[in-house]
């Protein structure tokens, strides 16, 4: 049986959970703990932390707060940004952290995330990808707004690092499939062109991915709806749906985008189990 | 004293904090004497079987493993520290298991995503766990729906020691309960009020 995992993520910066438009103008959107405690109660199937200014600034994970959460949260705990090197992910397991996730670092070094899967195990290591589409040059018209055919039409995405600033140059799709090569446990991708647009997940993007790797696949960017999570799930092939705005500004909770997914024909864990 | 192993792999504080958090006495021990006198004992585990294996015989954390087996203390292996368990596993062939539980562990079926990680439901088998006089011990008090964390590429054969299975491509070994011998193939600490519910029966058995 495959169940999706539905998954909220928590920005954080200094401590409190923020959220922005692709990836800029961020607002307050409480305490991480206690957002991460509702989410377990709720059904929650797992929480991400990313610290969003740590690669850019250089400020340390934020070790304390996945301390404390870990004390009150009994699912999985993702934690991101900002980690370089062993010792970076190895403080955030001492802490409590079940995975961690790694973006500019594994760009930079790609060999990271061998010393880390050898070091720690494939299971904890969490490869993220922030991927924008190029637009194909013969596409660079109007019809670069039928994006239903983009895919078709040879569509790519680019990954970015340090938190979508830089462009890389790399193909997400090779990307991915190094990263699993190199014993990446899952990958978190994230199109940037979606982000916190609530347009709905880059299924194109998804879709890419997942048929181009094994390793599970979390969907990331964009979620405004129900269905969008659905859509990540049926026409992605995510294994599980990330979302952010959606949750915290109780638009949804996480059980009712359980029961919408189930009635959807998505099997997931019920958030009474 | 509940001690848990801490050979040097992978993540130990999750499941102690499980345990603390459901009023456990626990102590991670990486030095032998430092397990004297436990009442139980808890065998994390992570990523691969063979590390798992060469790492915890160099600790010399083994030989307590199998000195609190002989003595019937309770005794909880989780993921690779349940497979390590067992005589053998596909996953590293030449390295030996602890061989405390007959059979292998083999790989999941070549034609589901692996590793599976995910919550599935858990299937008790209601098998009555030997010496245990009576219904799973370790599943006391838990749903039968109840859902439970997994990472993991293999799992092992099937005995009459399991008391719940789950379906990933087929039956899968999710728990195994002999006397006072408990494995989870799950994830117990991060497996929600399910796996609380577990540890909590644990920290019961060990009085």
């Amino acid at each position: 049986m495959r169940v999706i995992r539905v998954i909220p993520c928590l920005d954080v910066d200094s401590g409190r959970v923020v959220k922005g438009v692709r990836f800029e103008g961020l607002r307050d959107a409480g305490d991480p703990v206690e957002l991460a405690r509702r989410y377990d109660e709720e059904g929650a199937d797992e929480v991400i932390f990313l610290d969003i200014t740590a690669s850019s600034q250089g400020r340390a994970t934020m070790v304390d707060v996945v301390s404390r959460a870990a004390e009150q949260v009994f699912i999985p705990l993702t934690v991101g940004g900002g980690v370089r090197t062993i010792e970076d992910a190895t403080r955030l397991l001492r802490a409590g952290a079940d995975k961690v996730a790694i973006n500019t670092a594994a760009v930079g070094d790609p060999s990271l995330i061998r010393r880390l899967a050898e070091a720690l195990g494939s299971q904890c290591v969490v490869v993220a990808i922030d991927a924008r589409m190029r637009i194909p040059i013969t596409l660079a018209g109007d019809d670069a707004n039928s994006a239903d055919n983009l895919g078709d039409l040879g569509a790519s995405w680019e990954v970015f690092t340090h938190g979508g600033r830089l462009a890389t140059g790399i193909d997400a799709c090779k990307w991915a499939v190094e990263c699993q090569d190199l014993g990446a446990g899952e990958l978190l991708v994230t199109s940037m062109d979606r982000d916190g647009t609530k347009d709905g997940f880059d299924v194109e993007l998804i879709r890419a991915i997942t048929s181009s790797c094994t390793v599970p696949v979390v969907a990331s960017g964009g979620v405004g709806t129900l269905q969008h999570l659905v859509d990540g799930a049926q026409l992605g092939g995510a294994d599980a749906v990330l979302a952010a705005s959606i949750f915290h500004y109780r638009q949804h909770t996480i059980a009712e985008a359980k029961q919408y997914l189930a009635s959807h024909g998505v099997t997931v864990r019920p958030a009474t189990a | 004293m509940i001690a848990v192993l801490d050979y040097g792999i992978g993540n130990l504080r999750s499941a102690e904090k499980a345990l603390v958090h459901v009023g456990a006495d626990v102590r991670l021990v990486s030095e032998p004497s430092a397990a004297r006198g436990a009442a139980g004992m808890v065998l994390p585990g992570v990523g691969a079987f063979g590390a798992c294996v060469r790492a915890l015989r160099s600790s010399g954390l083994m030989e307590v493993a199998m000195g609190a087996l002989e003595t019937d203390t309770p005794f909880l292996g989780i993921c690779v520290g349940l497979q390590m368990l067992y005589e053998a596993s596909d996953e590293e062939p030449a390295e030996a298991g602890m061989g405390v539980l007959k059979g292998k562990v083999r790989s999941l079926s070549p034609g589901v995503k692996r590793p599976q990680m995910q919550w599935n439901l858990l299937h008790p088998t209601n098998a009555v766990p030997m010496a245990s006089g009576g219904a799973s011990a370790l599943l006391a008090g838990v749903a039968d729906d109840a859902w439970a964390y997994f990472v993991h590429s293999y799992a092992p054969e099937p005995t009459e020691d399991v008391v719940a299975t789950c379906d990933y491509g087929g039956s899968v070994v999710a728990a195994v309960e002999r006397g006072n011998l408990w494995g989870t193939q799950f994830h117990p600490e991060k497996s929600g009020r399910t796996g609380l519910a577990i540890l909590e029966n644990f920290v019961r058995r060990c009085g």
